[in-house]
């Protein structure tokens, strides 16, 4: 297992996220078990995770929706449990599902949560104008929300969560919906505003070249943080290569590997998985031995969903939508 | 700032109905047809009992159906925070700065205006059952119709910001907001119920509500409102209702987080 590991000093001169010991149940259901983390000022944080590992409940918390049950998450240095509405000032949230009144244009829109957040009308209308020149909406002010297309209502959503220039901005899986060019876009000007402006970014996301654009990711599983580090960090403790052998009868094989090479298959979702070192001779070696008993063997350099397999022996999509769907 | 925020809030709701002709007719056409069909039925057969002598059943239904324009704006307004839960644009409220009484303080006033600009609307037929007003009688009219709009919007919103559908709302309504009209006098008065009904009716605060907008319909013919509570005392009863149930809309709203 990766240990959640203190960042460097230089890294952090100040917390932007601090969360400590967070546990929250739904009546019986342990949602979140112990959740300790800390994102620093100007990082993009994804959090990775299936359906039901935690994720909506921290972003809930995070997002003040939600009291901390036990624990405590620090946001600025302000106790999000104790004041919310000061957490509340310095956020920016974009929810997964629509939160757009359909019924007002898209100007409208912008404008009265720009209001909801303080700024004058002058300030609300030049920030809303900005964010939709920026965001591929310039024509579009005019326009009743509930016209839009799915991936246009969503950019509105997000010059909303970004019209009051937050400090820290939580996205709920923010791209679904965008095609991957927007997509694209959208993750640029991140990087752009956490460079210009020192935004922060904590993101939940089921893309993962999304997460591996991120600076940091956690992984989420069963109510608590399987492994935060950087993309890459968590690719090397794998380490080598990983070998998928599709098999006839796969728990029979495993058997057979493990005998003969001394490593350790993992059946995951039927079929074998295998991460050792100088994987391409391991795949020579493997066909060659077992000829007829394998249907397919794929080889290749760690992936992030690797790393998920490799920290809980669960496919990361085992819950989620199809390969196409994710596409 | 937190004005602001409330402006946007109040201001949202008045466009949204705008946009919703239907809500007009509802709000608006229910109520007149209540009124020509009860006014019309009811005087052919039977006149309500404690009423003055000299005024017809239109005339006595008349203020209690400005009560009802009032009531149904309130419960429409008060849907639409069932209905923006539903949608997910209250969450997008709830998550910025602005305080949940400020957000109940705006969708109060939104219905509020609405209420108020319906109830003048039908206060145009006030000659049609020989009511004379005067400037000053409208300002005080308009006003009574402002507080008893605010009070009902209130009371709304409690039961709304509880509410996951439309439909546990509408059950709600029936069994609360539909008798505290009847047992207002707007049907038929205090003076002529049976003992308990009677009981009930001191009890209901919209029963001064809707004599302070007797007293004020009538400020040039005071004999026409019959036996009702004086002014002063429902002016007061009706600014408390407002209170309490503001109060208490707030702190449903301050639950939900």
């Amino acid at each position: 297992m990766i240990a959640a590991r203190p960042l460097p000093a230089s890294a952090a001169p100040a917390a932007a996220v601090t969360i400590t010991g967070l546990t929250h149940c739904y009546g019986e259901r342990l949602a979140l078990r112990g959740v300790d983390l800390q994102i620093a000022r100007g990082e993009i944080f994804g959090v990775l995770g299936p359906n039901g590992g935690g994720k909506t409940t921290l972003f809930k918390v995070l997002a003040t929706l939600v009291a901390p049950q036990a624990g405590t998450v620090v946001v600025f240095d302000e106790d999000a449990g104790r004041h919310p509405e000061r957490v509340r000032r310095r956020l920016g949230v974009v929810f997964q599902h629509p939160a757009l009144d359909g019924k007002l244009t898209v100007d409208e829109n912008l404008h009265c949560h720009a209001a909801l957040y303080g700024l004058s009308a002058v300030e609300g209308r030049a920030r809303a104008a900005a964010l939709r020149e920026r965001l591929g909406l310039a024509d579009r002010g005019r326009d009743y929300v509930e016209t839009l297309s799915g991936g246009l209502a969503r950019r509105v959503e997000l010059a909303k969560g970004l019209l009051h220039a937050p400090d820290l901005l939580l996205l709920d899986e923010p791209s679904t919906g965008l095609d991957p060019g927007a997509r694209r876009d959208f993750f640029e000007y991140l990087v752009h505003l956490r460079d210009r402006e020192g935004l922060t970014v904590v993101l939940t996301t089921h893309y993962m070249e999304e997460a591996e654009r991120c600076d940091r990711i956690g992984f989420m599983h069963q109510g608590g943080l399987v492994a935060v580090g950087t993309p890459a960090a968590l690719k090397a403790e794998i380490g080598g290569d990983v070998v998928v052998v599709d098999a006839l009868e796969p728990e029979r094989l495993r058997g057979r590997i493990q005998q003969r090479f001394g490593c350790e298959p993992r059946l995951v979702d039927g079929v074998l998985r295998i991460e050792l070192p100088r994987g391409h001779e391991f795949v020579r070696e493997v066909v060659e031995a077992f000829p007829g008993d394998i249907r397919a063997v794929t080889f290749g350099k760690p992936t992030l969903e690797d790393v998920f397999v490799h920290l809980t022996g669960e496919r990361f999509w085992s819950e989620m939508p199809s390969p196409a769907e994710r596409a | 700032m937190a004005m602001r925020g409330v402006a946007a809030l109040w201001w949202r709701e008045i466009i949204r109905f705008v946009r919703q002709r239907s809500r007009l007719v509802g709000a608006f056409a229910q109520p007149l047809l209540f009124w020509v069909l009860l006014g019309a039925g009811f005087s052919a057969s039977l006149r309500p009992p404690g009423a003055p002598e000299d005024l017809g059943t239109m005339a006595y239904f008349y203020p209690g159906i400005i009560g009802l324009v009032l009531l149904f704006t309130a419960i429409f307004a008060t849907i639409a925070v069932v209905e923006d839960r539903k949608s997910g644009f209250l969450q997008g409220v709830l998550v910025s700065p602005i305080s949940r009484s400020g957000i109940v303080l705006g969708q109060a006033l939104g219905g509020t205006t609405l209420a108020v600009l319906q109830g003048v609307l039908f206060l145009a037929l006030a000659p049609l059952v020989g009511i004379t007003l005067t400037p000053t009688s409208v300002v005080a009219v308009v006003l009574v119709l402002a507080a008893v709009a605010f009070a009902l919007t209130s009371l709304g919103l409690v039961i709304a910001w509880r509410m996951e559908s439309t439909q546990g709302f509408h059950a709600i309504m029936n069994l609360i907001l539909m008798p505290i009209w009847l047992l207002s006098g707007a049907f038929f008065p205090a003076s002529g119920a049976a003992g308990w009904l009677g009981w009930l009716m001191q009890l209901n605060p919209l029963t001064y509500g809707m004599a302070a907008l007797r007293h004020c319909l009538y400020l040039d013919a005071p004999a026409a409102v019959g036996r009702i509570p004086p002014l002063g005392p429902s002016l007061v009863v009706t600014l408390l209702f407002c209170a309490v149930t503001f109060a208490a809309a707030t702190a449903v709203a301050r639950r939900s987080r």
